[in-house]
């Protein structure tokens, strides 16, 4: 092993911290081997996705940790579980299933995590890390958005290493946690035919992101041309690029903290590729998203899933005033996930009260996509998040529409698929 | 030929060469072995007791859980062979074999090399990387 060990880390190694902490030091070491890490260091918190129930085999792992006697060192919040406890009536599924899910959920808080159950961690304003902080992130959205958007420094890392690094406080000291990592090496514009409605529509950000992740598969790729974007619709190209590809940072020059120029996000280096997405070439990832639907303008839905990656305030109040006060269509399930944390922020109050008097449900700790959570219906589901519509139909069957959160919104409320043309053209 | 160690041991199987890199969160069904990504092209695929070869992990942190499912349930492919590391793979193998005592070699191999695997060839994978046809 090449990595080099202070006294503290190799003590941890040979289980003077307990078997657990020996066993995390053991993985964080093959994490640091497989980056080529020379050495470890320490970071300042952790945001862990083991949590999430994929078998026996997620609850054989905690159970040896605990047995281990290990405990988190750093401020660490865990990602999204399998049902929402705070309101579980809403899983569908067996006793038993919600039973596993629960208990795996317990286990990680028994270790000293932050019982946050949220896929956007970064919106809870104590949990954020500052630019430069080094940290040990998990969930893809998450990981994206803390290097992108927040400045802050973490690897793509997975179940296991997550609550690895939270045991030992160490990461490799390699890839994204490194300067040289973070600079761009693709550009990515969008061309002179895509319209200025399309650029200012929420609809747009996710293709982007799908479009991006596919472009960059594992490169730092930096969008240049765009006008100041928002931190929700920043969110919305995460999750969707790291679902059609294995980005764990991009840079938005103007928008994000280490791309204030374009020649800063590339770190003064000539790009290895430049590359010009057209509105057709949007278009067609747009429809790939709902290829397998088969469902056409005016066809009715069964259900609409909104908040994915979760909903932020700002989202929730955009959600309720797109509705307008009218209310949900008899038949049609419209599902809004966000996090107990954002639930109980005083902004998100009235836009709950509101949505909830149009009919649709909260959903928190969980994802809709991530198990019987939404009515079975035959019917098309829409959803307004790329991650979303990419997962769903594997993991539940689901026969998704992608669009806009207005068109959601609009086909919830009718009842029936409709489509907003001024946006996206005839086509 | 030779890859770098990701994590080590031996293994035997045909080759299952993906045209594009898979995720195995929402890409593999850990109880049957089955493709399930409704984007792959080679969905419905069995990664059963195959020698994996692909690109990369693609996407999500959850496919660790996943191999380490599918190590549990017997469901796993023999070996992993991509021309980019990935530390989930390679945790969730080594996670597979604290568990359960399997080890699913995984290695990253020059791309040139990954590309010259032709589907279905028989491989035989030896400590230190080693990769060997028939």
């Amino acid at each position: 092993m090449s990595v080099a060990l202070d006294d503290h880390e190799r003590a941890m190694l040979a289980g003077e911290d307990g078997a657990g902490a020996a066993l995390a030091m053991r993985l964080v070491l093959l994490a640091a081997d497989a980056l080529q890490a020379e050495r470890l260091i320490p970071i300042s918190r952790a945001h862990v996705d083991s949590c999430l129930h994929h078998g026996q085999a997620s609850q054989d792992f905690v159970d040896r940790l605990l047995a281990g006697g290990a405990t988190v060192r750093v401020p660490t919040t865990l990602n999204v579980g399998t049902l929402d406890l705070l309101h579980p009536e809403l899983w569908r599924g067996s006793a038993e299933a919600a039973a596993r899910g629960r208990r795996l959920m317990e286990s990680y808080e028994a270790l000293g995590c932050r019982p946050t159950f949220t896929c956007a961690p970064y919106q809870l304003p104590d949990a954020r890390p500052a630019r430069g902080e080094q940290v040990a992130w998990a969930e893809s959205n998450a990981i994206v958005f803390c290097n992108s958007v927040l400045g802050a420094r973490t690897e793509r890392y997975g179940d296991f290493t997550d609550i690895a690094c939270a045991i030992t406080g160490r990461v490799p000291d390699a890839g994204l946690h490194r300067d040289a990592a973070r600079h761009a090496t693709v550009v990515l514009r969008l061309a002179a035919d895509v319209p200025a409605e399309l650029r200012e529509d929420d609809g747009l950000y996710p293709v982007l992101g799908i479009v991006l992740g596919r472009t960059a598969a594992a490169q730092v790729t930096v969008v240049d041309g765009l006008l100041r974007v928002s931190e929700d619709r920043l969110k919305a190209i995460c999750a969707a690029a790291a679902s059609s590809g294995s980005v764990a940072m991009f840079h938005v020059v103007g928008s994000t903290p280490e791309a204030p120029t374009l020649d800063a996000a590339l770190g003064g280096r000539t790009p290895q590729r430049e590359v010009e997405i057209t509105l057709d070439e949007l278009r067609a990832a747009r429809d790939a998203l709902s290829a397998g639907s088969g469902a056409a303008l005016g066809d009715a839905i069964g259900a609409v899933s909104l908040g994915t990656p979760h909903a932020s305030a700002a989202e929730l109040a955009a959600i309720a005033a797109e509705l307008e006060g009218d209310r949900v269509a008899p038949g049609v399930e419209l599902l809004v996930s966000t996090s107990r944390g954002v639930m109980e922020m005083e902004a998100a109050g009235e836009p709950i009260s509101r949505l909830r008097e149009a009919g649709a449900e909260i959903l928190v700790d969980t994802c809709s996509y991530l198990g019987p959570i939404l009515r079975p219906t035959p019917l098309p589901t829409m959803t307004d998040s790329g991650k979303w519509a990419y997962y769903a139909p594997g993991n539940i069957g689901a026969r998704v529409v992608f669009g806009s959160r207005r068109e959601c919104i609009r086909s919830a409320v009718t009842g029936r698929l409709w489509r907003d043309a001024a946006v996206w053209g005839s086509h | 030929m030779r890859g770098r160690v990701l994590f080590d041991g031996e293994a035997r199987g045909a080759a299952l060469v993906l045209r594009e890199p898979l995720s195995l969160w929402g890409g593999l069904d850990p109880e049957t072995g089955v493709l399930i990504d409704a984007h792959h092209p080679q969905r419905g695929a069995v990664l059963t007791d195959r020698v994996l070869v692909m690109s990369g992990g693609r996407g999500s942190s959850s496919s660790s859980s996943v191999l380490v499912e599918a190590i549990r349930t017997g469901s796993a492919p023999a070996a992993i062979l991509l021309s980019e590391p990935d530390l989930i793979l390679a945790v969730g193998a080594a996670v597979g074999e604290e568990l359960y005592g399997r080890r699913i070699p995984v290695l990253a191999l020059d791309a040139t090399d990954l590309a010259g695997i032709a589907d279905g060839t028989p491989l035989r994978i030896t400590t230190g990387g080693e990769v060997h046809a028939g």
